[in-house]
């Protein structure tokens, strides 16, 4: 067993208990810590197949913002546990039932028959000159910069949607009228009051 | 050496854990969400397996893309869940069956 396997074999095992961990947890924020776990161990899956640039991007992005926007939304909400896990027992064993047959199945279709090492022989590893990104970035701005500028509107587009989503209505604004400050007249602003002078009061 | 069958294998195990996630928390729309972004990951460990050991970038662009999709897509989740419990005072999955015929 190599050096490779062992590091797979655990790495995998990580993956799996902390994703099991995370569907079973009773505590929404404690499912989040899960899930980050399992993020790291798939970014660490993903440098063992060379793709460097999308595990730091996974670790960035998933575990830097979305992850950290879901406990964001956890903590906001103030979800009550008692309802939790309130119905849990009677998907499970259906839940279970299917999840095993899909496993079986897909461990049939995707076995060493099909997908070993004979069939698929794995790549020569590359050297300490090959960079990951700009391979990739060669990619992205030539043959798909369409699609990755479709994708910069697809992040503008969520933006707008979620904002105007949960905009709630104006409160106390400091909004600026421009109509209004145009049209003012010097009536409305400055009130000419005619004071009596103090020096022939006291006289 | 690692081959690519432990890969998939690997992968299709995760996308079914957060399939079955989805079937038994009927409480909890955020577990809803996170379990769709355990099978995404799972998907993307496919594209990136296949991407290694074809030889081509591809799928690694794929999967930047998806990802993309990905945070869009949680960003406007939550978006939505905010409004459901400012509206209902819940976002439990009971709460939420006023589609319900």
């Amino acid at each position: 067993m190599s050096s490779e396997q062992v590091i797979f074999y655990i790495l995998s095992f990580w993956f799996i208990a902390s994703s099991l961990a995370m569907i079973f947890a009773r505590n929404a924020a404690k499912a989040v810590l899960f899930l980050v776990l399992g993020f790291f161990s798939a970014a660490s899956i993903w440098i063992l197949l060379e793709a460097e640039f999308l595990a730091i991007t996974l670790i960035l992005v998933y575990v830097g913002a979305v992850m950290v926007l879901f406990l964001f939304v956890i903590k906001m909400l103030n979800i009550d546990k008692s309802t939790l896990r309130a119905k849990f027992a009677g998907y499970l064993p259906l839940g279970l039932i299917v999840t095993l047959i899909i496993i079986a199945e897909m461990t049939l279709v995707l076995g060493g028959a099909q997908f070993g090492l004979e069939v698929m022989p794995s790549p020569a590893k590359h050297g300490a000159d090959y960079s990951n990104i700009t391979v990739l970035a060669m990619q992205l701005y030539t043959t798909y910069v369409y699609p990755f500028e479709l994708a910069a509107v697809l992040l503008l587009i969520a933006i707008i949607a979620a904002i105007t989503l949960v905009h709630k209505k104006e409160i106390n604004r400091k909004k600026q009228s421009i109509s209004e400050q145009v049209n003012v007249s010097a009536k409305d602003r400055i009130r000419v009051v005619s004071i009596a002078s103090p020096s022939k009061e006291n006289k | 050496m690692v081959s690519l069958s432990d890969y998939l294998i690997l992968s299709s195990i995760i996308f079914c854990i957060g399939l079955v996630g989805i079937f038994i928390n009927r409480t909890n729309i955020i577990t809803l969400l996170m379990c769709v972004e355990l099978i995404l990951v799972a998907v993307n460990t496919n594209f990136i397996a296949f991407s290694h050991f074809l030889g081509n970038e591809a799928g690694q662009i794929f999967v930047f893309f998806i990802l993309t999709v990905a945070a869009a897509e949680v960003a406007i989740g939550l978006a939505i869940l905010t409004l459901l419990f400012r509206v209902r005072g819940s976002i439990n999955v009971d709460v939420t069956n006023s589609l319900k015929g």
